[in-house]
This record gives C-alpha cells, structure tokens and sequence, in this order.
C-alpha cells in the first residue's frame, strides 16, 4: 500500500491538520466535520421563516470561514475551527463550549 | 458550421481532414442581449441551447470564465441513470434519460451514450427491500428496472469479489437503459449546436460584478467589459453562493463540497456495466471509458471546500472499496484524479426555479448528479425562462420548498448538504 501512495503524497493533494487544544495536532481523518459555526438558533418560539433560515440557508463563505469539526477518534470535543475554504489554511482553534475551553486552557 | 455526415466527412478526405469549420464561433460580447445565461457548463449551454430550438429565442450569450469543457464538465464519472422514485424527481430525470437516447442526433455531434446497463450492488436483505421499493416506483411510472438475483449477476459480471468481501454481494437493482456517455463530446456538441443557432458563447469572460435596482438586474460586470441583460440565468452549480452574493441576495440552502474522481491507465476490456457498491455497503462506482481507463468515485470528501483538489484520506477510502468489490483491480495504476466542487443543497435535490429579482432565474444545487441532469436541465430551464412559469416536474423545485416542508430528501438524510452525496 506504501509504494501505492508516496507518489500521490508528494502532489498537491493534501491533509489538514487540526491542532486539538485537548489531544494536540492531528489528521482530520480522525475528525468529523460539522458544519457552519456562525449559525445562531432563534428562540423557540420564533417564526418558520427565522427558523427556516438557521436550519436551511447557508453564507457558504468563499475563504475564511468559522466551522464545527468533531474529535470522534480522539477526545470527543466539539471545536469551532477557522479555516480557509479555499487553501485549508486554519487560522484557528478552540473548544466551541466556553466552560470546556476553560479546562483545556488550564490543560496547556 | 459544417454538419457532420459521411459525405462531409468523404469529401474532407481529399483535403487531409484539415478544412473543418471550427466548432463554435468566438465573437466579442455585444453592449446588450435579451438573456444571458453565466455558466458555460454543460447546464448553461443546454439552456441556450435549448432556448433558440425550442423556444426560438435570439440575441443569447452565454458567459464563460474560463473555456468550455474546463469546469465540471470536466470533472465528473460521466454516469447517466434516472433511478429516482420522488415526484418531480422521476420525472425529470426519466425526461433526461431520454433526451439522452437521442442526443448525438440532435446535436449532430456523437456524445458516444452508451446505455450498458447501470448496476447497483445490495448488500443485506433490507438494501433489497429498499432497491425493490425504488426500482417498483420506477416501473409503476414506466421507466425500466429490475432485480438481479446473484445467479444473474454472476453470470453478468463474473469477476466481481464473491467469495469473502466485507459485506456479501447479494444482487443487484438494474436499469438497462442507464448508462455513460462521453463528456467532452457532451459539452462541446451543446456548445456547437447552441452557436449554429445564433448563441454567442463568450469564454474568458468572468462575471465580476452584478448591477442591479431593486427588483431586477441591469447589467454584469465582467472581465470583457459591461453587458446588459433583458433576462439572466445563473447556471454556475459550485459557485452559486459566491454570484448569489455577488447579486446581493443573501444566502442559499447550498454548501460547496468537492468530490474526486479518479483514471486509470488503460486496460483490455474488463467491464461492461456501471458497477455501483452503494446500497447498504460504502460508496463506490465504477465503469470503463472506451479509451480502456477504469474510471470510478467515492464519497465527498466530508468538509466544505472550493479548492478543486481533494484529499487523501479519500483516496484510501476509495481504493479500498475498489478492491472490496473488485479484487482484481489491485495492481492497476493509477493516472490521474481530480476533484471537482459541486453545490451541495440542504435535501440533495436542485433548484430551476425565479428568484427575488423579476429577471434572475437560479439552475443550481446537482449535488452529485449534475453530469446526467444537463439536458433536462437545460429543456426545463429554458422553459421556466421563455414562459416565465416553471413546468409541472420542477414546480416545487425552488428556494420556498425548505420552509412549505416539502423538501425533495430523496436519500431521506435530513438537512445536512455532506450527507447527500
């Protein structure tokens, strides 16, 4: 299998690298993506048409965007990723729950 | 143009083949057209296409980026099949189907369909109940399919892994008249015969801006200058948000995802059928072009992305599955793979349908199945344009459908556009 993929690792096809604040910096294959980070939830009793918004409508940024990626293979954290959907780029990373991201700080 | 015939074709022998017309015109934008259509995919030019024969309009441009044949039409596994079972959704792709049975005569160019049967590996009992359930709507609505027991399958694809695959192969749903077809000739043959009935194609001419009042669109800035339009049909699918935007209208119920796809050299002839291992195991397809390439897919690549290249953890994804079903595969090289960005929509189905502005008509979210949708697409969007209505089969194929609450889920995965694929 080796000989089969370092040819193909030396083009452009890439890997991301997430840098978990709990397990460190990892392949993204051991992460599921979640989607979109800027979307907020109406109150509950808010109209379909607001609720049809956050569930449904997407700002499908074009660059820099803020995303959710979920650590199934590692810790388990939910985290808010900056990252470009253009080159990949991560700008940055952080637990999406602020009482978890406290705990990693301490951690680091 | 020259048509192409065995006379033309005799004659141009005394001249070595080299006195050809060329295929379309390339002709400076004209100040005004009556529509515009962005996106001179294989969508896009259908529509023109589509537009000046059966609708007889004129004075028709279709924008381009960069060249024709150079996007998605580029990009895909060529896969033509109408195995659909929600309302609206068979229909349209059954009209596809057929379309597709006769389009190198319309166009007068060989698109090379192939209708060598599209066959869809089941795996578990209950993927023959569910492959049963949707290939019995399809018959009920009078499209062909039917179920392989494995004695038939074997006796049809002999070398398929039965003996100690992950999941056992049990059978398959079947549509005979599915298919490829080449996508070059596709595009290119849409594109010629588009120009011979009067539609400017204007390659390298990017949309940069979108001038527009309150209710319409006025005119498009592009890199070859202003062009004012009567009538503008976005057929962009991968960028549809950022000319969305561009036309200051907020967001859609559409992600940009990227999906490979992958060639191999050249081998004897191996495989007659399109191989599908998708009900109840992984996501693999597969078929061999006419140059002897095996040519397959998998899975998106499971995060938003605009980059046309994919990563590798869905090469190794794929190559597994490719060795799970055909075992003999091993050795095989692999030439190119690629990926292309596809719109992802929020219930895996498309939108041909107007929008908030009078003039702007949306032709957006193929998710995975752009390739096989493009004459339909082309036929009804151009019938939304010219009568200003849609047509029955994608009446509910619109932006308003998320909030009535009749999402077309054909898959049934809710509103999470990566699972769709």
């Amino acid at each position: 299998m080796n000989g089969v993929l370092v040819p193909i690792q030396n083009c452009t096809v890439d890997m991301i690298r997430i840098k978990c604040p709990y397990c460190g910096e990892r392949d993204h294959s051991e992460f599921t993506y979640g989607g979109d980070a800027s979307i907020k939830y109406p109150a509950l009793d808010a109209s379909e048409s607001e609720w049809t918004k956050a569930i449904f409508f997407r700002e499908n940024i074009r660059g820099m965007q803020k995303e959710t990626w979920h650590h199934t293979n590692g810790c388990r954290l939910w985290l808010e990723v900056e990252r470009s959907t253009i080159t990949h780029e991560i700008k940055s990373v952080k637990a999406c729950h602020p009482q978890i991201e406290k705990i990693t700080k301490n951690k680091s | 143009m020259t048509r192409f015939n065995a006379w033309n074709v005799f004659k141009n022998g005394f001249t070595g083949q080299k006195n050809w017309d060329r295929q379309w015109r390339d002709p400076e934008p004209k100040k005004e057209y009556d529509i515009i259509i962005i996106g001179g995919g294989l969508h896009g030019l259908a529509t023109a296409y589509y537009l000046a024969k059966n609708h007889n309009k004129k004075n028709i441009a279709v924008l381009e980026k960069g060249w024709i044949g150079g996007g998605n039409a580029g990009r895909n596994t060529t896969i033509v099949r109408s195995n659909y079972m929600l309302p609206g959704n068979h229909e349209f792709y059954e009209h596809s189907l057929k379309l597709w049975e006769n389009l190198s005569h319309d166009l007068n160019y060989n698109v090379m369909f192939s209708q060598r049967a599209h066959v869809s590996l089941y795996h578990s009992p209950g993927a023959k109940d569910g492959a049963a359930r949707r290939y019995n709507i399809m018959r009920l609505h009078g499209t062909d399919a039917e179920l392989w027991d494995l004695d038939t399958l074997k006796k049809n694809i002999p070398h398929l892994n039965y003996n100690d695959a992950r999941f056992p192969i049990m059978g398959a749903a079947v549509q005979r008249r599915a298919g490829n077809a080449r996508h070059d000739s596709t595009v290119w043959g849409y594109a010629r015969a588009a120009d011979s009935l009067g539609v400017d194609i204007l390659q390298n001419c990017e949309v940069t801006g979108v001038k527009r009042s309150q209710n319409n669109i006025e005119s498009l800035e592009t890199s070859r200058g202003n062009i004012k339009a009567k009538k503008v049909g976005f057929a962009v699918a991968g960028h549809t948000s950022v000319l969305w935007q561009m036309a200051g209208l907020g967001n859609l119920p559409i992600e940009s995802h990227k999906l490979q796809a992958f060639v191999t050299e050249a081998v004897k002839p191996l495989l007659d059928h399109v191989v599908v291992y998708g009900v109840g195991g992984a996501h693999f397809y597969i078929s061999q072009s006419d140059k002897g390439s095996m040519v397959f897919g998998g899975d998106l690549d499971w995060y938003k992305s605009y980059a046309q290249r994919g990563n590798l953890p869905m090469v190794q994804d794929t190559a597994e599955a490719a060795m799970a079903i055909m075992p003999c595969l091993g050795r095989i090289r692999l030439l190119r793979h690629w990926a292309g960005v596809m719109d992802m929509s929020m219930d895996g189905s498309f939108f041909i349908c107007k929008t908030p502005l009078s003039n702007l008509y949306l032709n957006a979210g193929w998710n995975y199945g752009g390739f096989k949708a493009s004459p339909a697409s082309g036929w009804y969007f151009a019938d939304l344009i010219a009568n200003e209505q849609p047509h029955k089969h994608v009446q509910n194929h619109n932006l308003e459908r998320f909030e009535k609450g009749i999402n077309i889920d054909e898959r049934g995965a809710g509103p999470d556009p990566k699972l769709h694929g």
